[in-house]
């Protein structure tokens, strides 16, 4: 893929006055040598992918290990009593629903990974619906999201194992956050920004799934994912500046994440996987041929 | 990585290194196999072993066994599908030396008498590496269209098959070769930018010395 920075993706989006979803579009059919509609369905196929994992939520589902499940269904029923307000508690449903469905091996769409695949679709599904959004501008919105997600997959990085949670549920929520500032209308800039306070927010979170598993505490990280977008993008929306450029932000992630031991990325050694009680969930749990 | 490893996979959770990894590599068995696999003996290694019952790696494997793909929602119920269509298999725990701590060994026989050994790992992201065919080492992702040539080592093979897929305007990304001893079993892996015709694939397994050829287009 052509865009090494954030930077270069503000100036040549400035040059061609293009917006960034442009940029990243033909540079997708481009880099793949397909044809335009061939990525505009595609896109548009994780969409409905999205949709779909929401839709199929199920509340009665529990994960192979009981850790995870119905969540997602108490805070769909509280939303409208939040102190935050429905709209923030519909998103929090969302987060929990999509990433219990992922516990529950059901299907979900992977953004970036499948361990934080409800933060996106938990800011999309709610905006879209109080805003009566059109398709072709959802797509669009993904397209501006994944180019940056791109830009901190080449960076830094987007596994656990590799930087820890803020590479993980960090990357979904800048992401989601400069996703959210395009569908308000805002710049490029701002959708920078957004993505810069929204990795900063979540800068130095470790990952410690309790017994190894993609639940405890990934499934609720989602919900702090999610929302830390949604009130990043009203901070660049209001107009509220970043100190630190987005792209010097990604490299102090990428440098954070190579700084954490072993036991903070994915092995489960460290964290809350080594509290008394993670360790006996994990003691507890069934292994091969049990 | 192309913006659609970033935005996607589409895959049936939880865990994309232990669950859609791991249906890729039960799926690329099979094709590896070139055969319906009637038996599987399958060994977990590492994480797979420690965490793979929690994230579905056994029914990902299976499935993927199966022909199934990472969105496939009859995945949890691979198991169950693996006794009605005939698939006998059996999962248990291995320690290999210096393997990927995502790693996977199948033992597959086919209903046509076919055999293979691979073992493969999950790499993250649900990217997998083919680390080793039938005892030989290897390394390849399946991402491109892969042709894998067993021949006896011997001087010509290599000219033969770069000089067919030129033939056909077919661009080599990648050319890898391995071998357990000189003039020994030999292995060629070549990944391509466009896919291979059946009948260069065909040509070359009628070559002398030639043991198998296998294609790969995921």
């Amino acid at each position: 893929m052509s865009f090494d920075s954030v930077k270069e993706l503000l100036e040549l989006s400035n040059k061609n006055s293009k917006k960034i979803w442009e940029l990243v579009y033909e540079d997708d059919y481009n880099e793949r040598n397909v044809s335009r509609k061939n990525s505009w369905d595609k896109m548009r196929a994780m969409w409905i992918a999205m949709k779909a994992s929401s839709d199929n939520y199920d509340g009665k589902l529990k994960s192979h290990s009981g850790l995870s499940g119905g969540n997602g269904l108490i805070m769909r029923e509280y939303k409208d009593k939040c102190i935050s307000g429905s709209f923030m508690g519909e998103v929090m449903a969302e987060a929990i629903s999509v990433a219990e469905s992922n516990a529950c091996m059901k299907c979900i769409v992977a953004a970036p990974t499948a361990g934080s695949c409800g933060v996106l679709p938990a800011v999309l599904i709610p905006y879209v619906k109080k805003h009566n959004t059109d398709e072709d501008t959802i797509i669009k919105a993904l397209y501006t999201s994944a180019g940056f997600g791109q830009i901190i997959a080449k960076r830094a990085f987007i596994a656990g194992a590799s930087g820890g949670c803020q590479a993980e549920i960090g990357s979904a929520s800048a992401m989601a956050a400069a996703m959210l500032v395009y569908l308000e209308g805002g710049t490029n800039e701002q959708s920078a920004t957004a993505m810069a306070f929204a990795l900063k927010s979540l800068l130095g979170l470790v990952c410690d799934p309790v017994a190894g598993l993609v639940e405890v505490p990934c499934v609720k990280r989602n919900v702090i994912g999610a929302v830390n977008a949604v009130t990043c993008a009203d901070m660049a929306m209001a107009g509220i500046k970043s100190v630190i450029p987005p792209d010097e932000v990604i490299d102090a992630m990428r440098e954070v994440g190579l700084s954490m031991p072993s036991a903070l990325r994915e092995t489960g050694e460290g964290g809350l996987a080594a509290t008394p009680t993670g360790l006996r969930i994990a003691a507890d749990m069934p292994g091969l041929g049990e | 990585m192309n913006i659609f490893d970033i935005l996607g996979p589409v895959m049936v959770g939880p865990s994309s290194s232990h669950t859609a990894g791991a249906v890729r590599i039960g799926a690329i068995s099979r094709k590896l196999l070139a055969d319906k696999p009637v038996k599987a003996e399958i060994y977990f290694h590492g994480s797979f072993a420690l965490t793979g019952v929690g994230h579905g790696t056994d029914k990902a494997i299976v499935a993927g066994l199966l022909g199934m793909e990472t969105n496939d929602m009859r995945i949890p119920e691979s198991m169950e599908i693996a006794k009605e269509e005939g698939l006998e298999f059996s999962i248990s725990k291995i320690n290999l030396k210096d393997a990927h701590p995502n790693s996977a060994l199948i033992k597959l026989k086919g209903e046509n008498g076919r055999e293979l050994e691979i073992l493969a790992a999950s790499v993250g992201g649900g990217r997998i590496s083919i680390e080793q065919i039938d005892g030989i080492e290897t390394h390849f992702s399946g991402d491109y269209p892969t042709l894998i040539v067993h021949n006896i080592d011997q001087p010509g093979h290599v000219a033969e098959v770069t000089s067919a897929l030129s033939h056909h305007s077919i661009n080599i990304a990648a050319l890898n070769l391995y071998r357990n001893k000189r003039g020994g079993y030999a292995v060629m892996i070549a990944e391509t930018d466009q896919p291979i015709p059946d009948s260069v694939v065909k040509w070359l397994e009628h070559l002398e010395g030639v043991i198998k050829v296998t294609y790969l287009n995921m």
